[in-house]
């Protein structure tokens, strides 16, 4: 039963058009920030295409930098639909991350088919109640979301901090406070002896899934009303009011799971720097996408190359990766200063 | 014979103006003196407006020129009309509600010093202020002001802006009948050494207030009258082009009513987030096979009540019944489900999503009908909603252009054709044909009598009296939240029911129904 | 607690609010001219990452200070290009803008770590000691000195001049601006300058005030904080000054708690000036304050 598909699919070439361009401004960009670091940028892009592509574990990199992402930019495209702005995916995060350690370290005794799904339902869950008081308090028009959302993004990183240098101290290392490691079972799984684990698997399905509401079901019909015209959604009898609180609490919740995947991953515990930001990058990326699923299959990956450029940066040619920062920033920049085009959301 | 004895202030000649395809405007002669009460005057459409505004310089005219004072001049932007002394106040203010009337007043004027010079400012406007007989704190923001007096701010900056001539587009919409007659006072003493252009579409303020009438029509000026030697019959024929017959009354009594009330309320008071009563101990009744209208000027709770009847506010007190249950705290889904249709003023904002295509729109707010598992079942809507376009005899729009794409003519009636799909037993109308044209206008209100011969009862807002009374079976009048009177069609007369829209004063009981 | 115990945290709650006020200042005037700028932090980084460099550099703090502001102007100016002259969505550039902060201040302060540097000179003021106690001296830098000024400075300049009122009226309602002749986006370039010096001035006043050292991102976000303190304060500058003082409050309490040996875990403490910020819009949501000027940001102010 599909949506009314036929509208969209004109838009593609128009879609595929805007993302090559901005990848040919990120590159452009790039080589001018190069050289005026002294650097040349023919080697850096011959470096990076060897590493990337040429280089089975440096394509595995370039997964594991992208799975995060796919996370943080479903957890701000669901709510852009209708119409929220949740660029609180760095604390749902740190939450997700927390909620799946506290239950590591509850059920660190049972088999793997216990554990990794308990944690999976714990990361979406602690993302998800994160993500629900914002919800609360914009569906009851108290606070607006983006404040909000900014502001617990401080709060998260605390309280994970709090545990840490407290109940959860590992004994193992005291000068730098973590928590102990996870047991192999509760450690997601990973592939050809690379870093790239399960993570990339949910993350992928939460795409696919996220595309099929959107397109296919009455449910992705009623959140593009209501992100259409709020006023209209509310008089045809749309519950807005339930759809906010879901929305946010599914979005915070795929932001957990990414934070889920980082402790049963990639650090294997819980550590106090899990997130380099990604959630903002993830609502970044989504905003470069349309909100698009397609979209966010491919900013992502060009935001991971543009990662692993700046470490490959940082190895062969001395730059700090705070030159990232200001790489994405000015690829942003010119992304932002172009006219609009039809279709894209402005 | 017309006053030319002294030159004009304010001339304009051969004014065309197309947009697309469109000839909006193709005057030869527009003129104002000093001191004289102009109305243009035309139907909906016929290029009034569009003259005022290249007058105004808000439209660049695609040829002709104007002459202010005997010079000829261009007029490039509002600044420059304000600058040669035209003033223009819209049925829109260009007022910023959150800001004072002080410096709403101030923000108009040209050459401000660095500092606002507020005492000597303050003084003029005081002055200006007594002699449009304004009194309220100056430094009280706009938006709490009744809108009668924020169209004497409106006037106000326009005056102490320097204007000479003094352009009101359709001033009376927004206004009830004693607050029209206070502005045509107004007009009367203010015209002194003051060139006013009245633009309307009512016969009867133009031959109330004007000395030279102008009529136009399709775009041309169709005619120029003296006041002295005017009449209705002519400004109708010059208006048309062909003597119009009046429209055909209502079929009036005669009509059973029945006996079942579709709504019901009774005592229903609600009030708004600060506090503010919105709706005061309102009961009224509709039975199914009736049109009741609900009179009164914008803003006196119409919104509120049908917000009310639908679902998307609660009573605080009183309950409301549909169908005989009791309804108050019924979701707005499950009202529409039941049979309630929303047909609201603005339909792009109000009842339409417009980015996304008339297909969805039609989908949307139909409840569980349509609902395939986790989809749609769209073959059924279609088919249902052509069947639905094809009863009410319009024209099926292409289901896939986007809502954005359609005129307000068409986009009411892609909302009419999926609000009447399932012949509902309650239409809650607000101002429905508000903005379209006499085509839709005509086809909107026949399909309410439709409606209404088929059983169904409706409740129909409008400011519009002439629509009310030829459309209601029974005639309500609501002031500050409250229903101060009740008429039956052979009483239908502006001069019973005017009074009553704006009379009584809050927390006064007139008698309700 | 003892006499000393508040009388440290009222002079640690200036200092500490002396820079979110500015930043709120700033904001306030971009704000009131309709346009939300989430990449404060961004600016306020760079001012801080610039004055503490300029100073290491230089030896001086005021050139150091001179530096910040400028560097806080320009960068501002950009996103002003961004959002009014390129009419890009304001959340994302801001955000852009932040990401550009965190980047360039990193880079500009990488060199300089661990520097040592002298902090704005400290000007004794007779009269007025902390808490009022007569006869005592206050012992500041003259940004401290001249934060209240400043506030009402920007208080005259939003409702006393012609300037104030166009801008305020461009931030209410743009169509109504033009329509009283007036350009809007002269005005909001006007008014992202004059937002931009004041960020800058902000952030500098962490590093060449506060702490006297740089590190990345260490106004913490200061920036958010500042932006929740604009609607704390109704877009008012007067109100600024006790929303200002109340977290520059909130910040110091926890250093002097700890200070004086209260165990309390300090995680805990720096939570506090986002929840307080987050109880105080929740409270105002409540009383359904609504002094946002109309076109601000669009959907950023709005919880319709």
């Amino acid at each position: 039963m599909q949506r009314d598909g036929a509208a969209r699919w004109r838009w593609l070439p128009a879609r595929a058009a805007n993302f090559a361009s901005v990848a040919a401004i990120a590159l452009t960009a790039f080589s001018v920030l190069l050289i005026a670091a002294g650097k040349n940028p023919l080697q850096a892009y011959v470096d990076t295409i060897v590493y990337v592509f040429g280089n089975a574990y440096g394509f595995s990199e370039l997964l594991v930098r992208m799975t995060p992402l796919l996370f943080t930019a479903i957890a701000a495209a669901l709510p852009a639909r209708i119409g929220l702005i949740n660029v609180g995916g760095e604390g749902q995060l740190y939450m997700g991350a927390w909620l799946a350690t506290a239950g590591e370290l509850a059920l660190h005794d049972h088999s793997a088919f216990v554990v990794l799904p308990a944690l999976t339902v714990l990361g979406f869950l602690g993302g998800g109640l994160w993500g629900l008081i914002p919800a609360l308090l914009r569906a009851l028009r108290l606070v607006n979301e983006t404040i909000s959302t900014l502001l617990l993004n401080y709060v998260a990183p605390l309280i994970v901090s709090l545990f840490i240098f407290g109940p959860w101290r590992s004994a193992e290392s005291s000068s730098y406070p973590q928590s102990p490691a996870f047991v192999d079972a509760a450690r997601l799984p990973t592939f050809f002896h690379s870093r790239v684990h399960a993570g990339l698997i949910y993350a992928l399905a939460c795409l696919v899934l996220y595309w099929l509401v959107m397109t296919r079901t009455r449910f992705g019909l009623e959140m593009s009303a209501i992100g259409g015209n709020p006023e209209a959604a509310r008089r045809l009898g749309i519950p807005v009011f339930r759809y906010i609180l879901a929305v946010m609490f599914v979005a915070g919740g795929v932001a957990g799971l990414a934070g889920m995947a980082e402790v049963a991953a990639i650090q294997g515990r819980l550590v106090s720097e899990l997130s380099p930001g990604y959630g903002f990058v993830g609502f970044l990326v989504s905003w470069l996408a349309g909100a698009t699923a397609s979209g966010i299959l491919v900013m992502s990956l060009l935001f991971a190359v543009l990662s692993s450029v700046g470490d490959i940066l940082q190895i062969t040619q001395g730059l700090p990766f705070a030159v990232i920062n200001i790489l994405l920033a000015g690829i942003l920049f010119i992304v932002l200063g172009r006219r609009p085009i039809a279709g894209a959301a402005r | 014979m017309s006053r030319s004895r002294e030159q004009p202030f304010l001339e304009a000649h051969g004014i065309v103006k197309r947009f697309g395809n469109l000839l909006a405007n193709d005057v030869a002669e527009f003129s104002v003196h000093a001191g004289e009460v102009v109305a243009l005057l035309g139907e909906n459409g016929a290029g009034k407006s569009t003259l005022a505004k290249i007058l105004y310089g808000y439209y660049a005219a695609n040829a002709g020129a104007i002459s202010v004072a005997g010079r000829q001049v261009r007029i490039g932007s509002p600044r420059d009309a304000r600058a040669f002394g035209i003033g223009m106040v819209f049925q829109n203010f260009s007022l910023i509600p959150a800001l004072s009337v002080f410096e709403n007043v101030a923000l108009f004027q040209s050459g401000l010093p660095t500092v606002v010079p507020r005492a000597a400012l303050l003084e003029r406007l005081r002055r200006y202020a007594g002699r449009l007989r304004l009194a309220v704190d100056p430094f009280a923001p706009v938006r709490r002001l009744a809108v009668g007096d924020q169209q004497k701010v409106e006037i106000l900056k326009q005056l102490m802006a320097g204007a000479r001539v003094l352009i009101l587009d359709e001033p009376t919409k927004v206004l009830a009948p004693q607050e029209a007659e206070a502005l045509f006072t107004t007009i009367a003493e203010l015209r002194e050494g003051l060139g006013i252009v009245l633009i309307t579409h009512k016969l009867r303020e133009a031959l109330a207030c004007a000395d030279r009438i102008v009529v136009m029509r399709q775009g041309r000026v169709a005619g120029v009258l003296d006041r002295r030697e005017a009449s209705e019959q002519m400004l109708l024929e010059l208006m048309f082009a062909e003597t119009v017959t009046a429209a055909p009354p209502p079929a009036q009594g005669g009509r059973r009513v029945d006996a079942r009330c579709v709504l019901e309320l009774a005592g229903v008071s609600t009030s708004g987030s600060r506090g503010e009563t919105l709706l005061h101990n309102v009961s009224l009744k509709v039975h199914c096979g009736e049109i009741v209208g609900i009179a009164g000027v914008s803003g006196n709770g119409q919104r509120e009540l049908g917000d009310l009847i639908l679902g998307l506010r609660r009573p605080h007190v009183g309950i409301k019944l549909l169908w005989g249950a009791d309804a108050s705290r019924w979701s707005v889904a499950a009202i529409r489900q039941k049979g309630a249709a929303d047909i609201p003023d603005d339909p792009s904002a109000l009842a339409c999503v417009p980015s996304l295509t008339v297909r969805e729109n039609l989908a949307l707010g139909s409840g569980r009908r349509y609902r395939a598992g986790l989809g749609v079942n769209w073959p059924k809507l279609d088919a249902d909603m052509r069947r639905s376009f094809a009863r009410m005899g319009f024209a099926c729009p292409s289901f896939e252009a986007r809502a954005a794409t359609l005129s307000g003519g068409n986009l009411q009636r892609v909302v009419l054709a999926r609000e009447l799909a399932h012949e509902p037993q309650l239409i809650v109308a607000l101002y429905p044909t508000r903005g379209l044209d006499v085509r839709s206008t005509l086809a909107v209100r026949a399909l309410l009598r439709g409606a209404r011969d088929g059983g169904a009862g409706a409740l129909i807002v409008s400011e519009d009296l002439d629509e009310l009374f030829e459309l209601s079976d029974r005639l309500l009048v609501l002031s500050h939240g409250t229903v101060v009177g009740e008429f039956l069609p052979d009483n239908f007369r502006a001069e019973a029911v005017g009074p009553l829209m704006v009379g009584t004063a809050v927390g006064e009981q007139a008698d309700a129904a | 607690m003892s006499g000393a115990l508040v009388l440290g945290v009222v002079a640690s709650a200036v200092m500490s609010g002396t820079s979110l006020l500015y930043a709120t200042l700033g904001e306030i005037v971009g704000e009131r001219a309709g346009i939300v700028n989430l990449g404060l932090e961004g600016i306020m980084l760079i001012g801080a990452a610039t004055g503490f460099a300029v100073t290491a550099l230089t030896g001086q703090p005021y050139v150091g200070l001179a530096a910040a502001a400028t560097a806080g102007t320009a960068v501002n100016l950009i996103f002003a290009y961004l959002v009014v002259g390129r009419r890009a969505n304001q959340l994302a550039s801001g955000l852009t803008l932040m990401f550009f902060g965190l980047g360039l201040s990193a880079l500009e302060g990488r060199p300089f770590v661990g520097a040592l540097i002298a902090g704005l000179p400290k000007v004794r003021l007779p009269g007025l000691g902390p808490a009022g106690l007569g006869g005592g001296f206050m012992n500041d830098d003259i940004l401290v000195y001249l934060a209240v000024p400043t506030a009402l400075l920007i208080w005259w300049l939003l409702f006393r001049t012609t300037w104030g009122l166009r801008l305020r009226a461009v931030g209410e309602s743009p169509s109504a601006a033009v329509a009283a002749g007036l350009d809007p986006a002269r005005l909001q370039y006007q008014a992202l300058g004059l937002a931009g010096l004041f960020g800058g001035i902000a952030g500098a006043h962490l590093t060449l005030a506060l702490t006297l050292t740089w590190a990345e991102g260490m106004t913490a976000g200061r920036g958010f904080i500042a932006i929740a303190l604009v609607i704390f304060a109704k877009w008012n500058p007067l109100w600024a000054i006790a929303g200002a003082l109340l977290f520059g409050g909130a910040e110091s309490l926890q250093l002097q708690l700890q200070a004086a040996g209260a165990d309390v875990s300090p995680f805990v403490m720096n939570m506090i000036p986002y929840l307080l910020t987050l109880l105080v819009l929740i409270l105002w949501g409540w009383n359904r304050q609504s002094a946002a000027p109309a076109a601000l940001g669009r959907s950023f102010v709005g919880v319709e």
